[in-house]
């Protein structure tokens, strides 16, 4: 049996956990009906979401001037949602393959639902370049297929070229390492399925899983080699989507920083938004004893690392703004663009939101606190909203001739379809919640020997009475 | 004939099942194979697996996947119709190599997460539409099963169930 050090805090909690309970409990949502909080948020996320769709079709069948765009400003709400979305969608990967390397067992209570956000994060923020292209019935021109015209090639030296070939790696590479775990927990609720429909359904899904010894040791060297390979791509995406904006010549984009700053932020903002989905989902589904507090604790501090990361971020840039001696950079930074322009509202809402608020994480209570913890979830993922708004608003509002100077406002479908997106999020998240095995389950019993409450302080020998071998021990 | 049926030894607790299995071994019994929930780490070396090669498959996709990239960026961008863009280098593949770095390392590790993944569905044979074969629906909640083949070994059944019969076996099933 493996032990663990007896300092680290059990990762689940009672004296009466046994592997059918976690699977019963897990297991609770898909086999019973849902409950009335569960509907009351489905019809709120499916109004939003019906929305959010008429915004899209109303948008492509219009055509993107019904944006609030102008010549100065071609980029604006869009690219923010963009990158906002697919920063979120930086948490999954960087949980379930980052932390698997490092060996951290809590991962696996919260790794399920983090990919799951990631992979339905990662749709919503695909959505919106494509939409941008304005011919979306043509958004197929991206890959490099062979056409009429000549062949004409894709442009292979272009960051926006690298961003659609890194977004869908990370798109596929996130949903099957997702789907690979999945199949198993698939196999459990098809296997204590008893209505003839699910258990079709659970059948389908899993594949056909037995849990055999040679299918086990493949699933954990899978596991093992898709999270080497997904580490690099957790890290190359937001550097990628970070070099659509550091390759320009645009002034307060132009930044070598830019990489690992997104990078960084995009961590920031995706546990942000895993403690908002999760504070909610272990509280609905009474997970409570396997979604600790120590596990939201521990997401806090990851939160503080890379919250800390952006705020020495800002500051660079700040410096360098003023240490460059470029007039251009420095006005960004140091006069009418950010921090007193006419954005100004943007760019202190960032820095309450980003860097004020997480401060407060230091302290432990608060970020061992669930409320506190859940209010400043939200407020972060308004911050890296702003975050994004403000390097993509504010730098192109004051570009280098005056006469085009320009605000940007947004309309009634601007609104609407990033309302709508965080809509289609949510119905994705909840049907998910009530269909999916919510947790990794079938790995969190693997951890319960060794992190488990009852197991914790057991010396060896209170471990062999209570699990003995050979019938001729038992006294 | 009786010897054909498969003797099925049900646990439930990984810790009984490993010990009882290394019991088991040690007396001359070969597990055909074990069923269980979640991996019980340190069985494989028991049971007498040998390590999976399937890490192996993935660094050569993933270097048929950089190979291919490679070969079609240079097709596309130098041989076929090379574009002067902002002046960067267009006429060979070796100064252009650094802005074709991100493409090639995305289809290079496109390839190998996707053609690991394939094959291992393919070995595992889990696939749409398979019929699981697991002997007991409870093996994937909270049951542990070892499947002996009386063939496989010099005893004889009754031998073997008597040896699984001294742990703490929760269940001796024939089928």
């Amino acid at each position: 049996m493996h032990k663990e050090a007896a300092i680290r805090e059990p990762l689940i909690l009672g004296d009466d956990v046994t592997y059918s309970k976690i699977t019963n409990d897990v297991l609770h949502a898909i086999e019973h009906e849902p409950t009335k909080l569960w509907k009351v948020l489905m019809t709120i996320a499916t109004i939003v979401a019906i929305w959010g769709v008429c915004s899209i079709l109303y948008l492509i069948g219009v055509g993107i001037g019904t944006w609030g765009l102008n010549n100065t400003m071609g980029w604006a709400w869009d690219i923010t949602n963009f990158v906002w979305w697919v920063g979120i969608g930086h948490a999954g990967t960087l949980i379930s393959a980052v932390l698997l390397l490092f060996r951290q067992k809590w991962r696996m209570a919260i790794n399920r639902p983090a990919e799951a956000m990631t992979i339905f994060a990662v749709f919503m923020a695909g959505t919106f370049p494509m939409i941008h292209m304005g011919r979306i019935w043509m958004s197929y021109w991206v890959f490099p297929l062979p056409n009429q015209f000549g062949s004409l090639w894709v442009n292979f030296n272009s960051p926006l070229l690298w961003d659609v070939f890194a977004i869908s790696t990370y798109l596929s590479v996130s949903l099957v390492f997702w789907y690979i775990g999945l199949i198993p927990d698939f196999a459990t609720i098809r296997d204590r399925a008893k209505k003839p429909v699910p258990k079709l359904m659970y059948a389908l899904l899993s594949f056909g899983w037995t849990g055999n010894a040679k299918a086990w040791q493949r699933f954990e060297e899978v596991s093992l080699v898709l999270a080497g390979l997904a580490t690099p791509l957790v890290f190359s995406v937001h550097s990628i989507v970070s070099m659509d904006f550091a390759t320009s010549i645009v002034p307060g984009w132009h930044s070598t920083i830019f990489p690992p700053y997104f990078v960084a932020g995009a961590v920031f903002s995706g546990f942000a938004m895993v403690q908002t989905l999760m504070l909610i989902a272990r509280k609905a589904m009474r997970l409570e004893y396997i979604i600790t507090v120590k596990h939201i604790e521990y997401m806090n501090l990851v939160i503080i690392v890379t919250g800390g990361i952006v705020g020495v971020a800002y500051a660079t840039e700040f410096f360098i703004g003023w240490y460059t001696g470029v007039k251009y950079e420095s006005y960004v930074y140091m006069s009418a663009g950010a921090a007193t322009g006419p954005y100004a509202w943007a760019f202190w809402s960032l820095i309450f939101c980003n860097f004020i608020t997480p401060a407060t994480l230091w302290f432990k209570k608060v970020r061992t606190s669930l409320v506190l913890t859940f209010i400043i979830s939200i407020i972060i993922n308004i911050g890296m909203w702003f975050e994004r708004f403000d390097i993509i608003v504010t730098c192109l509002s004051r570009d280098y001739l005056p006469s085009t100077w320009r605000m940007f406002f947004p309309t009634f479908v601007d609104l609407g379809v990033y309302i709508g997106t965080l809509g289609i999020f949510s119905v994705f998240y909840l049907l998910f919640l009530k269909y999916f095995p919510v947790l990794a389950f079938n790995e969190v019993k693997t951890i319960l020997k060794s992190s488990g409450e009852k197991y914790k302080n057991m010396s060896d020998e209170e471990f062999k009475a209570l699990h003995p071998v050979f019938k001729k021990d038992i006294k | 004939m009786m010897t054909d049926k498969k003797i099925y030894a049900i646990y439930d607790d990984d810790y009984v099942l490993l010990e009882s299995a290394k019991h088991l071994v040690a007396n001359g019994i070969h597990i055909r194979d074990v069923f269980s929930p979640f991996p019980i780490h340190g069985l494989d070396p028991v049971i007498g697996l040998k390590r999976t090669r399937i890490a192996i498959t993935a660094f050569i996709y993933g270097m048929i996947g950089v190979s291919l990239a490679l070969l079609g960026l240079w097709y596309m961008m130098i041989f076929d119709w090379p574009l002067n863009i902002g002046g960067k280098p267009n006429f060979s593949l070796f100064t252009n190599i650094p802005s074709f770095v991100p493409v090639t390392f995305e289809f290079g590790v496109l390839c190998a997460a996707h053609g690991m993944a394939i094959t291992y569905l393919l070995r595992n044979w889990t696939l749409p539409g398979v019929i699981a074969r697991n002997p007991y629906p409870r093996t994937t909640d909270d049951r542990f099963v070892l499947e002996i083949h009386p063939s496989d070994s010099k005893l004889s059944k009754n031998e073997i169930i008597a040896l699984i019969d001294e742990t703490c076996v929760l269940e001796i099933d024939e089928k």
